[in-house]
């Protein structure tokens, strides 16, 4: 009789427990330390156009699992393995998973927190309800979420100006071309931006720069990326580093423990170190874990992807960006287009879409599939659009 | 029982390949298999209302164009998470180089 006890009810942890409990294990006990049924994370920058609504519950039947929520792990004992909650109780286990997850990072500039964040649903309710009709709204930070966000409070009618501390949006996770376009559909809804900024210190409803100057606003959100949570596995003494280090099987220094999602620093076969912070991740290894945690020997290989919305704008991407590599563009019939990226073989490695709505969702599947089957890919034939992608994963096969 | 409808021409859909089709405010994908079947399901996904139109139709599965939910096109069967509940599927005819859909 296997214990297996997941920390964390996010997105990897709600996804290990139920496979553990698909594959017929009958002692799985998740521990989600907030209070609340567990929710979709993407949804909180991205409130449904009609109703507003951004808590959207996950759809995860948890029969068969023993559910403790609201309640947090504050310390493993790995010579009895037991996991301590904060109330007192051990859970004793076999095998732990640690799905804990991230925090938002907290601008260095504002020790006294003025500038929200966003990361958890208190965190999306106390946002929105700040965004008044007429107001006026800083964003720190022109990254993913950052930008939904920017997008959604000009929905409401707030009038945005983004602060971004590097020379352009989106950093290094999407291509410059691609990061253009949605910065020029934010600016044609308003939407003002200031690139190498320097922020000396956030206030009450202002920001001042290290010029000296201020800018005030109604309210300001700082969206500057996420740290891992690795409290617990640091104090348990488990290797860190940006993250829980695990192996390709998502095995943590301590083989009856394992992490997946945003907390863990995984040995990808094909990046090497890497922590990704994206949604089909956290859901792909939480379900890897759980076979992990059952003996089962295969490597974590699925390729990151991830999509990001715009007021009418949908990216999405596959593989990871590299600015040095050759690209290739193919122009979709309704103005979205696609980015391709290529190594020196004409190995497809990373592809990127920009179109309204979900239009480029299907050509960038088939690109994974390519990447996936490592398939030579002739620049020419990427850029005509005549030529469907599905033809080439035939020549490939 | 429904009443049989015309969705489209078997012309108007490629192997392996789908045609949103919009009847009495509801909106249904027609689906042509590899093997020149036609099908009919649901065009909306259970999961968060997304349309299933801009989704990869391969290995007999349509796949969600934002979360990825898996559907056996052939049955509507929901067969990868986000997706747990199945999308209806109708019953289809061809006649004449027409699809007619039963709704
Ligand atoms: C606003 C927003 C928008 C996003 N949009 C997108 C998007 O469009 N596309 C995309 O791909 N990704 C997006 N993401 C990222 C995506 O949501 C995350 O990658 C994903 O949710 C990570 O899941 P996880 O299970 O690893 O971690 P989490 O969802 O963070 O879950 C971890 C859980 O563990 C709990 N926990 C931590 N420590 C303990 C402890 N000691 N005891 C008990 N419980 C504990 C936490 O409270 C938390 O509930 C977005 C994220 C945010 C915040």
């Amino acid at each position: 009789m296997t214990h297996h006890v997941i920390i964390g009810a996010g997105e990897a942890g709600l996804r290990a427990a139920a496979a553990l409990r698909d594959a017929g294990e009958r002692h799985v006990t998740l521990v989600g330390g907030e209070h609340m049924p567990s929710y979709d994370r993407p949804a909180l920058s991205k409130p449904d156009g009609e109703t507003g609504l951004f808590h959207r519950p996950i759809a995860v039947d948890l029969a068969g699992l023993e559910v403790v929520l609201g309640r947090t792990a504050k310390g493993i004992d790995r010579e009895t393995k037991a996991v301590i909650l904060t109330t007192g109780e051990r859970l004793a286990y076999d095998r732990l998973l640690l799905a804990t997850g991230a925090r938002p990072r907290r601008l260095a500039c504002d020790p006294a927190g003025h500038a929200l964040m966003l990361r958890t649903l208190g965190d999306a309710e106390a946002i929105y309800g700040k965004a008044d009709a007429g107001g006026s709204a800083i964003l720190v930070g022109a990254g993913l979420i950052g930008l939904e966000l920017a997008a959604e409070l000009t929905r409401r009618g707030m009038t945005v100006r983004v602060l971004e501390a590097g020379p352009r949006a989106l950093g290094r996770g999407v291509p410059a071309e691609i990061a253009d376009v949605i910065v020029s559909r934010h600016r044609r809804s308003g939407v003002t931006f200031d690139f190498d900024v320097r922020i000396e210190r956030v206030e009450h409803k202002s920001v001042v720069l290290a010029d000296g100057a201020r800018i005030e606003a109604d309210l300001v959100v700082a969206a500057v990326g996420i740290e891992p949570e690795v409290g617990l596995a640091v104090s348990a003494g488990l290797a860190c580093a940006n993250g829980i280090e695990v192996n390709s099987r998502l095995v943590t220094s301590d083989p009856s423990i394992f992490a997946a999602g945003d907390c863990a620093v995984i040995d990808h076969p094909r990046y090497g170190r890497t922590r990704f912070e994206t949604w089909r991740n956290a859901c792909d290894q939480g379900a890897h874990a759980a076979k992990a945690m059952l003996g089962e020997a295969a490597s974590f290989e699925t390729l990151p992807w991830f999509w990001s919305d715009h007021f009418d704008l949908g990216l999405q991407a596959v593989g990871l960006h590299d600015p040095s590599r050759r690209s290739a563009r193919r122009d979709l019939a309704d103005g979205g287009w696609l980015r391709f990226e290529l190594d020196e073989n004409h190995v497809l490695q990373a592809a990127a879409g920009i179109g309204p709505g979900t239009s480029v969702a299907r050509d960038i599947r088939l690109a994974e599939k390519l990447i996936e089957r490592g398939a030579f890919c002739a620049p020419e034939a990427l850029a005509d659009p005549g030529l469907g992608l599905k033809s080439l994963l035939k020549v490939a096969a | 029982m429904g009443t049989w409808t015309r969705a489209c021409a078997t012309d108007d859909v490629e192997l392996e390949d789908l045609l949103r089709f919009d009847h009495g405010g509801r909106s249904f994908l027609v689906i042509r298999s590899p093997e020149d079947e036609f099908f009919c399901i649901d065009g909306i996904c259970t999961h968060e209302r997304v349309h299933l139109a801009d989704g990869l139709v391969m290995d007999g599965i349509i796949e969600c164009p934002k979360h990825n939910a898996h559907f056996d096109y052939k049955t509507g069967e929901a067969t990868r998470a986000p997706a747990c509940i199945n999308l209806k599927s109708w019953p289809v005819k061809v006649e004449n180089g027409d699809v007619f859909v039963e709704i």
